[in-house]
């Protein structure tokens, strides 16, 4: 299975996925610690995956989504963006809205 | 190591006209630009617009770039 496979896979795995550095317990940037914030504050359920241990997947990901840095959230498979978006949408409720639909 | 102006011209070369303003530290940086290409483009996309810009660089020398958006008259 190739990279691009196991991106695929891993974002149909589950609704609400978050790509980052180090962990939710314990991130490895500021900005990745920021985004599980957020997201702990909206009581999402959600998988996260540690791109610094996984470099192909690293790679993979700015291919797959066109997108540079970490972290990067994902609903229902979408790339929603990194934590500069994420911030403004959480300051407008808005990120709330997103969860708590994606959860369903 | 990169200088808020590098980033700055390297934006304006990808956005020709666009108002660009650059701060930072080296590594983290905070753009605000205002491009016509921006109209009727979502967050993601407007931000994606600024990245191409910047290349390889994005990621790599700098490390983080938040962003303020606009597209004319908003």
């Amino acid at each position: 299975m190739n990279t691009q496979e196991k991106i695929r896979e891993q974002l149909s795995g589950d609704k609400i996925v978050l790509y980052m550095k180090g962990s939710p317990q314990s991130p490895q940037c500021g900005f990745s610690a920021k985004a599980t914030q957020m997201l702990g504050a909206c009581g999402a359920k959600y998988a996260s995956y540690d791109i610094l241990s996984d470099p192909d997947i690293r790679q993979g990901l700015k291919e797959y989504s066109n997108w540079p840095t970490f972290p990067q959230l994902y609903l229902n498979g979408e790339l929603v963006g990194g934590c500069d978006i994420m911030t403004e949408l959480f300051q407008k409720g808005e990120l709330q809205k997103l969860i708590a639909k994606a959860m369903g | 190591m990169m200088e808020p102006e590098d980033i700055k011209q390297m934006i304006e070369l990808g956005l020709p006209g666009a108002h660009v303003l650059v701060t930072g530290d080296g590594h983290h940086f905070e753009a605000e630009v205002i491009a016509s290409e921006f109209a009727g483009k979502s967050m993601l996309q407007r931000h994606q617009i600024v990245y191409r810009t910047l290349g390889s660089k994005m990621g790599n020398e700098i490390h983080a770039l938040s962003l303020r958006t606009q597209a004319p008259g908003e």
